[in-house]
């Protein structure tokens, strides 16, 4: 008996808290609601979706926030101003995005540094570089913005289901079966487990490195994109403290800090959970939004709590050895 | 032995290997060859250089001089990865597998059948439990490897090197947390890996195992080579002679009386003592200076009892005393307030703290037993760390070392000396001369007389019988999470032992296969 896995529960706080918020306010329990909240929060899933390997691979990324800032700008500049097609700068900012992320890895894995320390570093660099780029907000007005934003699927009871909300829903979906079915996937848990055995056993733990790393900015650069078509500007002081909220439901998913254990579908969970209390409080009406903050907080205790329990319960020797194995 | 110039290269060849850390010359100039289809024991002292050798051989170190060659050809890998690709398979001494993953994801690492780039987990499975079939292991492959003993770690490491189909298989100490039936195992299929053309090396500090599995012997000894013999030509003496550098004391056994125990006094007592699902309720009287053997099968309740008895565990009946009054023991501080000490079987997780330094691992216990606003001045802690390192001869004799760095059996070593530095009246302790070498492990037995003598009182698991025979005034011998069978005094004997294991001859098989 291992106890529930973890993402199980998190699922569970969802409903429960969704069947609440739905008894108070029976509007909630809608297809348009639901939808807002996907479009909402597409950039976060798709981060975090990215930041689910980190920590799995037992690391931290916190330049994931400045990096989605300098993608909007990047992507505004260089439509507006500098005439790039939209197409070839969104392919721009994935490349730029994703060599930064590689290079934070090497930098980890070459010189034997904390991940907090160098993508810590990153976070500072990414939005340096912004700033650098431009300093107000840039609105976009190219054409393909507004198809992109006018686009939506209809779903029963007249909710939309936007382009972004469905390109989270893809990532999401794609980063689950990468780390779940895949190959590179069980490297990303086997490095959370040790990395030094995980070498002595034959991973190649540089090169997993830079692409754990160059996964989590790529996803970053797209989030900064699927930001740029929410807010249709790009601005160097969006998505401050994104890098927060990310991990927050990461943790609030069922993976450790530590690495070792998680999923990316926890990790969706977890986005849902923070978009639910937001829209709660929207609801509400009279709750300043802060309220989110402090909501999430006090679930983060709970979860973290909930772990050390259940890591504890699974690290009680003898629950299956080999004479009691039949 | 040297090759006559029209026979082929050997299978593996490492010739003048040196390797320095920092100002500790861990190997100098070490030559060591390996014929295809040879099993081939690789021995020698603790911290004689034996898992330096291999890592250095398997690109884990960088070497400082040397070649290493393959069947004729130069290799220089610079990975574990790297040594694989190149023929050879190593299990480390340090079980190196992942706890957070499933055991068929620890067999198949790196390596999953795929298709169209997705693991396919089912064919995945199914050869897991292949593969562990050959090793007497039904166990669910999907589970995290973490959630089983070491031994079945350990087994599943070596099921992994040997699956790996190299040339060269490597076995740093791979039967030290193994059962005889199990070591029957690996050795069956050792030979027939023999048979298949390939060359094994092979590291134990059990030196029976040694002659029956071995062709050959290579001895080192403070990271020289001593020498290469033929197994069936060397004498056992002549053996421990090359390893050690001198005659082995040999050690006397004596046993107390019957009666002579009967009238001392009882130290701690356990009356219906047991957990639901973890051991089932005993009587056990532990008296001062007296010895108490726990024997039996990997399983069959021995850890959990000890573990009962310090308090890690919480027993959910029966009643505990110590000196006839009557205690709870709830936790393991529980245990170290009424004076007992506990030296685990899993160093590595269980106890050592790696980074610390051999003085601070040793004041560990005591220190957290005093409490911490009672600190031991630090010419205490020199003076404590001093004693034992020479009591227990740890090798580099240097308390300011940090622990990660001293060989496995040298570890093992401060562990004891960690429980032994805060006198405890109980001291229990869990296969306690795992990995250590032929002198130390005299060493040991003797101490364990000593301590005895001074009115400690020891509760010793081991899978060593002989070993257990020597020093137990009484041998508890458990079966299926129950103890059955307690012998005292002239009835302690191998034979008897093992008849109380194998009573019940249908239980035997079911724990041999489960
Ligand atoms: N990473 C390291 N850094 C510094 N010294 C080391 C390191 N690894 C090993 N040593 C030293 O090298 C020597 C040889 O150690 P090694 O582990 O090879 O011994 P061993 O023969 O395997 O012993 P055992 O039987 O105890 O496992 C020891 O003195 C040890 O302290
Ligand atoms: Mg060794």
């Amino acid at each position: 008996m291992r106890g529930l896995p973890p993402a199980l529960i998190t699922a569970i706080v969802l409903v429960a808290g969704f069947a609440a918020c739905a008894v108070q306010f029976p509007n909630i329990a809608s297809t348009r609601v639901v939808g807002n909240l996907l479009t909402d929060n597409a950039f976060l899933g798709i981060v975090a979706t990215g930041m689910t390997f980190v920590i799995i691979s037992g690391g931290i990324d916190l330049s994931v926030g400045s990096v989605i800032g300098f993608s909007t700008v990047f992507v505004a500049l260089a439509i507006e101003r500098w005439g790039m097609p939209p197409l070839v700068a969104f392919v721009a900012i994935l490349v730029l995005s994703a060599a930064f992320g590689a290079a934070m890895g090497a930098v980890i894995h070459v010189f034997d540094l904390p991940p907090f320390i160098v993508t810590l570093a990153g976070m500072f660099l990414a939005r340096g570089a912004s700033f650098l780029l431009s300093t107000e907000s840039v609105p976009i007005t190219a054409p393909v913005y507004s198809t992109v934003s006018d686009f939506a699927l209809r779903m029963p009871g007249g909710g939309r289901l936007t382009t972004i909300a469905i390109i989270m829903l893809a990532i999401v979906i794609g980063g689950a079966l990468l780390l779940h079915l895949t190959r590179f996937g069980a490297n990303v848990y086997a490095l959370g487990g040790s990395r030094a055995t995980a070498s002595l056993m034959g991973v190649a733990v540089g090169k997993m490195t830079v692409k754990i790393y160059m996964l989590s900015s790529l996803l970053a650069g797209i989030a900064g994109i699927v930001f740029s078509f929410y807010t249709s500007a790009g601005y160097s002081l969006s998505a401050v403290g994104v890098e927060l909220d990310t991990i927050a439901a990461v943790v609030i998913g069922g993976t450790l800090l530590t690495g070792g254990q998680g999923s990316v579908i926890g990790t969706f969970l977890g986005v849902l959970i923070q978009g639910l209390i937001q829209t709660y409080i929207n609801f509400d009406g009279t709750l300043s939004s802060w309220w989110t903050k402090i909501a999430t907080g006090i679930l983060l205790f709970a979860f973290i709590a909930l772990q050390q329990g259940l890591v504890a319960l699974a690290r009680r020797p003898a629950t299956k050895s080999a004479g009691a194995a039949t | 032995m040297e090759n006559s110039p029209d026979s082929a290269p050997p299978l593996l060849e490492v010739r003048g290997i040196s390797k320095s850390f920092g100002a500790v010359r861990a190997l100098q100039e070490v030559d060591f060859t390996l014929g295809a289809g040879e099993i081939h024991a690789l021995l020698g002292e603790n911290g004689a250089g034996k898992s330096t050798l291999i890592k250095v051989v398997t690109g884990v170190f960088p070497r400082d001089a040397g070649v290493v060659r393959i069947g004729g050809e130069d290799i220089a890998p610079r990975s574990a990865k790297a040594a694989v690709a190149a023929g050879i398979a190593t299990v480390y001494q340090e079980v190196n597998l992942l706890p957070n993953l499933s055991v068929a994801q620890n067999l198949f690492l790196d390596r999953q059948p795929m298709r169209l780039g997705i693991v396919r987990e089912g064919e995945m499975r199914r050869r897991a439990k292949a593969l562990l079939a050959d090793f007497g292991l039904d166990i669910d492959v999907a589970a995290p490897l973490g959630s089983y003993s070491v031994a079945v770690q350990h087994v599943t490491a070596i099921a992994r090197a040997v699956d790996l189909s190299a040339r060269v298989l490597i076995l740093d100490e791979p039967t030290a947390s193994l059962d005889r039936h199990e070591v029957e195992i690996l050795f069956g299929i050792m030979r027939q890996l023999a048979k298949r053309g390939i060359g094994i090396v092979f590291v134990s500090h059990f030196l029976d195992q040694v002659y029956e599995i071995s062709d050959r012997i290579t001895v080192l000894r403070n990271g020289r080579l001593v020498g290469e013999r033929e197994t069936a030509s060397l004498p056992r003496l002549e053996l421990i002679r090359m390893m050690l550098g001198r005659e082995l004391a040999e050690t006397t056994s004596e046993r107390a009386t019957a009666s002579e125990h009967q009238a001392r006094d009882v130290c701690a007592s356990f009356e219906g003592y047991g957990k639901v699902g973890y051991v089932a309720p005993f009587n056990l009287e532990l008296r001062h200076g007296e010895v108490v053997g726990l024997a039996g099968l990997l399983g069959s309740g021995r850890t959990e009892t000890a573990r009962l008895v310090f308090g890690a565990e919480r027993a959910d009946r029966g009643q505990a005393r110590v000196e006839g009054a009557p205690v709870r023991l709830q936790s393991p501080r529980d245990g170290v307030r009424h004076g007992f000490g506990y030296c685990p079987e899993e160093r590595k997780t269980d106890g050592i703290v790696a980074e610390l330094t051999v003085r601070e691992n040793i004041v560990l216990a005591l220190q957290a037993k005093r409490g911490l606003h009672r600190p031991l001045s630090r010419r205490d802690q020199d003076e404590i760390a001093r004693r034992y390192v020479k009591m227990l001869d740890i090798r580099p004799a240097d308390p300011e070392r940090p622990v990660g760095l001293l060989s496995g059996g040298n570890q093992q070593k401060v562990l004891l000396a960690r429980w032994l530095a805060t006198s405890p009246r109980l001291l229990v302790l869990d296969e306690p001369t795992r990995g250590i070498d032929v002198g130390a492990h005299a060493e040991i037995i003797r101490l364990i007389r000593e301590l005895c003598d001074d009115g400690l009182s020891l509760l010793v698991i081991s899978s060593e019988l002989d070993e257990i025979v020597t020093y137990s005034d009484r041998v508890v011998v458990l079966r299926d999470r129950a103890h059955v069978e307690e012998l005292a005094g002239e009835a302690i004997d191998v034979g008897n032992i093992l008849a109380a294991i194998a009573a019940d001859g249908a239980a035997v098989a079911h724990e041999a296969h489960a």
